[in-house]
């Protein structure tokens, strides 16, 4: 019985809707954008065969290669002209060797128009909460940060190898997280994420923007970074971690933004 | 138009009413009793649910007659060894001996692998070398590997399908009495699958219901310390209680690379020597240790991330100071590690009756 009144009210359902071409001229509707993010050495991009392949020279004449590159990007935000915020609050993790993340749709969709578009490398304090994001404690054996540095989320986990001033091949983990100072209590804490405003878009139908890295300006940029000082064990290092921050204003920027019809 | 889409409801409106009588599920097909997996609460409030491939849902009857099979000799070409062989319920479902002997009295090159929390590999890589992309994928291999059970998978089909048990058995777990390997591995995943270990010391301390000792504490500490142990940015932390990140490295154990790991089946130079991450927990009963059971005893592990480290061309950039051997431990802090890592360790699991065999 209740099949025969569902489907009898479906029947009126349809009826009594009315066709397209009885609305006049079709509403814009909401669209999606697509992320791309591409990651690249002084403009050569990086792909998976670099890694532990291509060897790199940073701004200090180190030469390195990579193994890892995994990056979290969050928040982001459309702002409209007259000031409407579209921010889905997702966020992203890139994996560059293993091609992850490479692309992203944020969940929400937005009139067509012309946005500011904004991103934060990293979780903001507001975001960084520990432990609540499931799939970043599921992910890469966990994307965590230990709670004696605060907790939270790691933002970068930049791995490979660099020839030392000995000329011995030494590995360095340039891992980024909010700065804190072990032992201080409380604990001291400085937000080192970092906005990433990719300038005026417009945005339509099929839209993706091009997000790129360039790695090499983590070590270059007002810190010029001295691997045979800061190797290793750079995350309970504030000083470190604020150099990270200051050198990563200048790694994010917009790429090609392209329409696919 | 709006004639046509009304005769179309108009016509489903008779046909649903004139074959609404055969839809009840016996009559359109049998279907085994859901049993989902009980996602532990120390889990469940921190990492994502299992992994259950859509084709292989958990079911009461897919579960017992993975356990039966699992228990049961009769997939090895002479009848003599079982998977529980080499995957033994009180080693946490790993073989306590370096390299465990196949039904020819062969013995392999790589310690078995414990099996517990295999549903919440995300990564869905399985062995040591990643080989296989799924339980069921990895419940073929050993029927046929010839320092295995040596069985074709023919011959193991035959078997069940002439035993007076095993067809009825198929039949509830899947329908069907037509017995292939395909559902064969199917159940023994679905058994694999709810071999879950969530109550250690440090789970109930992680809920609230335990305490840590000083030296388990200091071992924590050192755990998660980046100067000193490092361990989690590959074994996880009280965030992701799997202690396990399911991916590969090359920990520095060799100069020389003799088994290429992950690399002898991707081919990638880059692979070469990489073996995935054991699990943390459980250690106290899953001796020897490292892809090919060289080392006896936890101690023995420590000692080689404290001071064994030696360098070969795709070691992992978190294995630090190489050239110093790693990463130099004190005594205290060892013991202190140690006895940390043994409260991963899960008594309840290794006698849990739903794992054990049937008597």
């Amino acid at each position: 019985m209740k099949k025969i009144t569902f489907l009898v009210a479906m029947a009126l359902a349809i009826v009594s809707c009315k066709s397209d071409d009885e609305w006049g001229t079709p509403q814009a509707e909401d669209v999606s954008v697509a992320f791309q993010f591409t990651q690249n050495w002084d403009g050569t991009e990086i792909t998976n065969s670099d890694f532990e392949s291509t060897v790199y020279t940073n701004e200090r004449g180190e030469v390195l290669t990579l193994s890892k590159l995994v990056y979290l990007i969050s928040d982001i935000t459309f702002t409209a002209a007259d000031g409407t915020v579209y921010d889905a609050g997702d966020y992203n993790l890139i994996d560059v060797r293993n091609g992850t993340g490479l692309t992203f749709t944020p969940n929400i969709e937005i009139p067509e128009g012309t946005y500011d578009v904004s991103l934060t490398y990293g979780f903001d304090d507001e975001d960084n909460t520990d432990g609540i994001y499931l799939d970043l404690n599921s992910s890469d054996g966990s994307w965590s940060v230990p709670a004696m540095l605060g907790g939270g989320y790691h933002f970068m986990r930049m791995e490979g190898f660099y020839t030392n001033e000995a000329s011995e091949i030494t590995a360095f983990q340039f891992h980024n997280i909010r700065a804190a100072q072990p032992g201080t209590d409380p604990l001291v804490t400085t937000d080192t994420s970092i906005p990433v405003d990719l300038g005026q878009i417009t945005i339509e139908q099929g839209t993706t923007i091009e997000v790129k890295m360039n790695a090499s300006e983590w070590f270059k940029n007002p810190n010029v970074w001295n691997l045979n000082e800061l190797y290793q064990v750079l995350m309970p290092n504030y000083v470190a971690q604020i150099m990270m921050n200051a050198n990563g204003q200048t790694v994010f920027s917009k790429g090609a933004v392209t329409v696919e019809n | 138009m709006k004639l046509g889409l009304i005769s179309i409801s108009v016509l489903l409106c008779f046909s649903m009413i004139s074959c609404s009588d055969d839809l009840d599920d016996n009559a359109t097909g049998y279907t085994p009793t859901p049993a989902p997996i009980e996602v532990p609460q120390v889990f469940l409030d921190r990492i994502l649910p299992p992994v259950i491939p859509e084709d292989n849902p958990q079911t009461v009857e897919g579960v017992a007659l993975g356990k039966k099979l699992f228990y049961d000799p009769i997939l090895s070409a002479d009848n003599t060894l079982a998977c529980a062989g080499c995957h033994s319920p009180q080693n946490a479902f790993t073989d306590p001996r370096q390299f465990s002997v196949g039904i020819d009295g062969i013995s392999g090159t790589r310690n078995s692998m414990p099996l517990f929390n295999l549903a919440f590999n995300y990564n869905e890589k399985f062995f040591w070398d990643g080989r296989a992309s799924s339980l069921e994928d990895q419940a073929l291999q050993p029927v046929t590997d010839p320092i295995e059970m040596h069985n074709t998978w023919a011959n193991a089909v035959s078997e069940l399908q002439e035993d007076a048990l095993y067809p009825e058995l198929f039949e509830r777990a899947f329908g069907t009495q037509t017995i292939s390997k395909e559902l064969t591995t199917k159940a023994i995943a679905q058994f694999v699958r709810t071999l879950i270990s969530a109550n250690s010391k440090f789970d109930q301390y992680l809920m609230g219901e335990a305490t840590l000792t000083p030296s388990e504490e200091n071992g924590l500490a050192i755990f998660m310390d980046e100067g000193r142990g490092d361990c989690f940015h590959c074994h996880g932390n009280p965030n992701n209680p799997l202690w396990v990140d399911n991916t590969f490295h090359n920990n520095g154990l060799d100069e020389t690379i003799t088994d290429r790991g992950l690399g002898g089946f991707t081919g990638d130079p880059r692979d070469f020597g990489l073996f995935k991450s054991g699990s943390l927990r459980n250690l106290a009963y899953t001796a020897p240790y490292m892809h090919d059971g060289r080392f006896e005893t936890l101690d023995e592990v420590i000692d080689h991330y404290s001071e064994g480290l030696v360098y070969s061309e795709t070691i992992d950039p978190l294995m630090k100071k190489v050239a110093d051997g790693g990463v130099g431990l004190s005594a205290q802090d060892k013991a202190d590690l140690k006895a940390f890592l043994l409260s991963l360790s899960d008594p309840s699991f290794i006698n849990n009756p739903d794992f054990l065999p049937e008597n």
